[in-house]
Parts: C-alpha cells; sequence; structure tokens
C-alpha cells in the first residue's frame, strides 16, 4: 500500500501494515484462528518490502527465529493466539534476559486449553506476568483499529528503545472487525538507524562478541537483574498510557476496561446518558496506570470492572485503588462477548 | 638463531583457557573450528550459536560473534540469523540431548528447508552438562544416571541415528560421521568440518556433521579409556564415514 490516508481496513491488516511501515523486515509464525491474516498478508507483503518471511513449524520455533533475527539488529515480529502465545512464553524469557528488542502480538482466544476460537481476554495474567525469571514486558492494549496499527508502530520503537521485547495485547474482536483508519506510511520510526554496537553483525576490526542470558559467576547475575531493574523502572515512569473517556468531578461511577471491553463498554454508557459513568482505560497494561487510575476514580461512589475473562485486570485495579473504593466485577468468559444491554443491567442492578 | 612459528593459537580462538573436562573432545573441536576459521578467512563474517548444554560456553572460547540459544532451538536461532545476513557463514554447534532430544523439531525442519548453514553435531551418548543423564543417543544397555540397569530399549527406544534419519530429507546436501579419538580422525573431522563451511561459503547448502565425541567425566573413564570407548563401541552403532555427498 502506497501513501496516506484513510483506507477501510481488517485489524490482522493493520497489523501488518503497522509492522512494515516501522521497518520491520523479518517475520516468523505459525497458523492459529484468530490471527491467520497476519501470517498470510504478511507472506505476501514482506517479500514486497524486501524482508523475511518464515513460516516457522511451531510457535516455538516463532519466537526463537525472532530471538536470531533480533541478534543481527533487525526489527522483528512474530504473532499468535493464546495456545501459540503459551509455547512462546521461553522465548520471551530469553531475550529478555539478553536484552533483545522483539515485538509480539496475541490476538486472544478462549481458554484454557484449545479453548475456542472466539475473541476472549483470557490472556491477560500471561501478558502481564510472563515468561520465567524476574522480567517485565511493556503490553499495549488497543481498542480499535486506529490503535492497532499506531500501537504496533509504537511496540517497534519501545523495543528498541528499552532493548526488550513488547506485546501487543489485542483479540480476536480487533483482528477480525473491519473498520476505517488513517495510514501514516510516512511516519518515520524512532531510532531507525540507532547503531546497535550489540548486534551481531560480524566481527570485523574487533573481538568477537557474545549475546548471552547465562550469567554463571557468582554475583553476576544478580548484578544483571538489578540493572533490568533499573530498566523496569525507567518503563514504569514513562511508558504508563491510558484514556479516560467523560472522567470529570461530577463522574458517579466509573467503569474499567481495556480493549474490546472498552468499546463495548462506550456503547454502554451511551445507552446510560442519564447516569454520570465515566471510563477508565488502561492501555498499557504493564505498565498499569495505577496511579491515575486511583486519581480518576477519586470522586466517584463505585468502580465497575469489566472483562472478557473471570477477573483478571481486577487485581491490578484492586492494587491501584488500595481499598479506597468499592469495587464491582462483571466478566464474560471462554470467549462470550456481551452487549452493551448486559454492562448496563449489571451497573443497575449494583450502582 | 631465526625462530620460526610452527603452531599458533588461531586468531580465531580465544585467550581463555578452555573450561571443559580434561580430555573431553569439545576443546578438540572447538579448536578445529577455529582453525578452519583463520584458514578460510571469515572470523569476521562467521556468527555462531552455542547450545544449551556443555558447550554453552563456546562463545567464552571463539573470538567471533556467538549468540546463546535456548534449549534444542539453536538451527532456527541460526536461521533467522542467515536468512538476514545470507553473507555471512552461520553455524550451531550442539550436543545430542540438545539436538536430538528437545530439539528434534528445529533440526529436521531446519535442514527441511534446506538452510544454507551448517550444524556440528557433538554426540557424546548423553548428557553432559546435566550429570550423564540418558540421551536419545544413549546406546542400548548403556548405564547411565536415569539409565542404572542400562538403557532398556523396551521402554527407552532405541538410539536415534541422526545422520541417517536427516539422510532423506532432500534439503541436505552433505552428512558425515567423523570421531576425534586420534590424530588420524582428528584431521578427517577438520576436513569435514572445513567442507561443511565450504559448502555454505559456496551456496550448496545444509551440511551437517556428527562428531563421536567423549564424555570421560560422566563416563567414569579416563581419557584414552573414552577414546577407546567411542573407537570400538560407540563407531560400532555409529558407524564413521560419509553419509550424503551432493554438490
Ligand atoms: C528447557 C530446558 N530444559 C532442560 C535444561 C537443562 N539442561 C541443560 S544442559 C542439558 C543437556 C545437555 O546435554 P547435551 O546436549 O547432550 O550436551 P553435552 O552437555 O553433553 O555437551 C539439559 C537437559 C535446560 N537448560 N533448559
Ligand atoms: S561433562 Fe562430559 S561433555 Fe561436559 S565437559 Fe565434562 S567431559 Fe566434556
Amino acid at each position: 500500500m502506497n501513501g496516506n490516508g484513510t483506507v477501510f481496513i481488517k485489524g490482522n491488516h493493520a497489523i501488518v501494515e503497522a509492522a512494515l511501515d516501522a521497518g520491520c523486515r523479518f517475520y516468523a509464525g505459525y497458523p492459529i484462528t484468530p490471527q491467520n491474516e497476519i501470517p498470510e498478508y504478511m507472506s505476501k507483503r514482506m517479500p514486497e518490502e524486501k524482508g523475511v518471511f518464515i513460516q516457522a513449524e511451531s510457535e516455538l520455533i516463532s519466537i526463537n527465529m525472532v530471538f536470531g533475527a533480533a541478534t543481527t539488529g533487525a526489527r522483528a515480529m512474530t504473532t499468535s493466539s493464546s495456545p501459540g502465545m503459551s509455547l512462546m512464553q521461553e522465548g520471551i524469557s530469553y531475550m529478555a534476559g539478553a536484552e533483545l528488542p522483539g515485538v509480539l502480538v496475541n490476538v486472544m482466544r478462549g481458554g484454557p486449553g484449545l479453548g475456542n476460537i472466539s475473541p476472549s481476554q483470557s490472556d491477560y495474567y500471561q501478558a502481564v506476568k510472563p515468561g520465567h525469571g524476574d522480567f517485565h514486558m511493556i503490553t499495549l492494549a488497543p481498542s480499535n483499529l486506529q490503535e492497532m496499527y499506531d500501537y504496533t508502530f509504537d511496540a517497534f520503537d519501545l523495543a528498541d528503545k528499552y532493548r526488550n521485547p513488547v506485546m501487543i495485547l489485542t483479540d480476536g474482536l480487533l483482528g477480525q472487525m473491519m473498520e476505517s483508519m488513517d495510514m501514516k506510511h510516512d511516519r518515520k520510526p524512532l531510532y531507525p538507524d540507532a547503531k546497535k554496537e550489540w548486534a551481531l553483525t560480524g566481527a570485523v576490526g574487533r573481538k568477537g562478541q557474545r549475546i548471552v542470558s547465562l550469567l554463571m559467576d557468582p554475583g553476576v547475575l544478580e548484578a544483571h537483574n538489578i540493572k533490568l531493574g533499573k530498566k523496569w523502572k525507567t518503563m514504569i515512569e514513562n511508558e504508563r498510557k491510558y484514556e479516560l473517556f467523560n472522567v470529570n468531578e461530577e463522574t458517579q461511577y466509573l467503569i474499567v476496561a481495556f480493549g474490546s471491553m472498552a468499546r463495548i463498554s462506550k456503547g454502554a454508557m451511551k445507552l446510560m446518558k442519564d447516569l454520570k459513568i465515566g471510563l477508565f482505560r488502561p492501555i498499557t497494561v504493564w505498565p498499569y496506570p495505577y496511579e491515575e487510575l486511583k486519581k480518576a476514580a477519586a470522586g466517584v461512589k463505585k468502580v465497575f470492572v469489566f472483562e472478557m475473562n473471570q477477573g483478571q485486570m481486577l487485581d491490578d485495579v484492586k492494587i491501584g485503588l488500595e481499598g479506597s473504593k468499592p469495587v464491582e466485577f462483571f466478566g464474560r468468559a471462554g470467549g462470550g462477548v456481551p452487549m452493551p444491554e448486559e454492562l448496563c443491567d449489571f451497573i443497575n442492578k449494583n450502582k | 638463531m631465526k625462530e620460526k612459528v610452527l603452531y599458533k593459537r588461531p586468531v580465531a580462538l580465544s585467550e581463555k583457557p578452555f573450561s571443559y573436562c580434561p580430555g573431553c573432545t569439545h576443546s578438540t573441536i572447538h579448536k578445529l573450528i577455529a582453525e578452519i576459521v583463520d584458514e578460510l578467512g571469515i572470523r569476521e563474517k562467521t556468527i555462531g550459536v552455542a547450545p544449551v548444554g556443555c558447550a554453552v560456553f563456546a562463545y567464552d572460547f571463539w573470538n567471533f560473534d556467538v549468540t546463546e540459544a535456548a534449549h534444542g532451538r539453536a538451527p532456527v536461532v541460526a536461521t533467522a540469523i542467515k536468512r538476514i545476513m545470507p553473507e555471512k557463514v552461520v553455524f550451531s554447534y550442539q550436543g545430542d540431548g540438545d539436538l536430538a532430544s528437545i530439539g528434534m523439531a528445529e533440526i529436521i525442519h531446519t535442514a527441511n528447508r534446506g538452510e544454507n548453514l551448517t550444524v556440528i553435531f557433538i554426540n557424546n551418548t548423553n548428557y553432559g552438562m546435566t550429570g550423564g543423564q540418558m540421551a536419545p543417543t544413549t546406546l542400548a544397555k548403556q548405564v547411565t544416571t536415569t539409565s542404572p540397569l542400562g538403557r532398556d530399549v523396551k521402554t527407552s527406544g532405541y538410539p536415534i541415528r541422526m545422520s541417517e534419519l536427516l539422510l532423506p530429507l532432500q534439503g541436505v546436501k552433505y552428512i558425515e560421521r567423523v570421531k576425534a579419538t586420534d590424530a588420524i580422525s582428528i584431521i578427517r573431522t577438520k576436513k569435514a568440518i572445513k567442507k561443511a563451511f565450504m559448502n555454505q561459503i559456496t551456496h550448496v547448502g545444509f551440511s551437517f556433521i556428527e562428531v563421536l565425541s567423549n564424555c570421560p567425566t560422566n563416563w567414569k573413564k579416563d581419557p584414552v579409556e573414552s577414546n577407546k570407548w567411542v573407537d570400538e563401541t560407540m563407531a560400532e552403532f555409529f558407524q564413521i564415514g560419509k553419509i550424503k555427498d551432493i554438490q
């Protein structure tokens, strides 16, 4: 696709265009619904951009290919849906340990196990508390296709900025739907020419260098973890992102929801114009905007948490509120997607 | 009197002394690779991928760019590196637990895709690093720490001959099984590994060198006895020689 302007596009395709615009030149992925349009469309688009597309033989292989691609300094991505994301946890941890950038997209579906292929937010925990070892990963949760495109692009910049994997946490609803959005093909990636001096590009005129996550000498791993810890702290300080919708001094009830559920919540709010309801939508679910949430809830009577799971982000809301407000939770599980009316009913019964 | 240099440390070998057990052939094979890299003049464009296993520390001993890979994943890490930088010489170096057990899918598919890279497979019939447990290559009746009565093929299956397993895959161009137990076999091993690197440089394609290696520590044998066991017992089941060579 050429130029800028408004396009009518499918969510999974928007991710591909954003990645290519951000300079992603390596993609590996394995088929799984509801994200198949990503590898399919990528298999056509990536070669047009002179990048590498590989259909990996499993998600374990996809993520480890992304690890390899990242060692060269290339911008690289893999995508999957919930069961595939489970297989990727190993590689995500190795990338964080070895300080390798990379972008992952989880187009969530229902679980546990094979679950189903309906939209779900069942992997919130796995996204905000990934892999083994003491590490974190910035996780962005878009709630419309413009954001799918914009945040996928941002994810590559953030990954390079922090030398760490970054995840886009979305679901089958946003992946499969079509919507109009603005393409920004001439947006320039940050750090496009950043010299990745750590990258393995051949030891020309220098000694060999290495990329490792194994640090066996006494104290070295602890020092490495402490160094990483400073990075997590910087991310927490600088990268929290959220949206406030209809939140003002008069707001009496606050809905907290992310991704698709935030969209549905906005629909419910339209139907309940006589109630003073506001929405707090975390965009980064890690780092979670705890302080901003507490501030937004300061004047309200009650907080409603809505998720397409049985209460995972709920933990973070409670951490943020520090017991300052009563919290009511409504969730649909196993791929259930609520109608706005269901949320209205719940609010009316529990307000 | 003028000094004449007959032999010196390859530039591609770092100055760090090997930390492998005395007599372990990991050291020998590391040194051969460094010599070959020097001889081919490719130090500045070689990228190695180290396994999880005793040789995870390979990056300490080679003086060219090396990345670690998760256990068994070295061939796919190498694949991505080679695809992005086709002009580089990329190889993985893997033990038999790494390659033939946890990394079986990775090696089979990398070979089948016919990636233009080199795989050095160190077969020492056990998991050296974790203390000598049974590997897919452990011989029938061989005693290991997880087969204390000897490998029972009825419950643990038969040892896998990786080189023969890869033979029918059309993407694979060169397979040779070698050993490193004496001067002659070490020279042959060097020749095979060099050819595998040359195949990559001349775009022949995927090459796989299986080296019958020893593990004196876990075999509870001294280095001389270990090499004798390689020659007499291991090599009887894992036949030495060229298995495939398509130019
Ligand atoms: C996922 C995972 N499982 C298990 C291990 C533990 N582990 C480390 S090395 C190793 C075996 C290595 O054996 P081999 O590949 O035969 O190499 P050797 O040490 O004999 O050279 C195992 C199982 C690990 N590091 N990661
Ligand atoms: S444990 Fe075995 S394979 Fe590992 S270094 Fe010692 S002898 Fe070599």
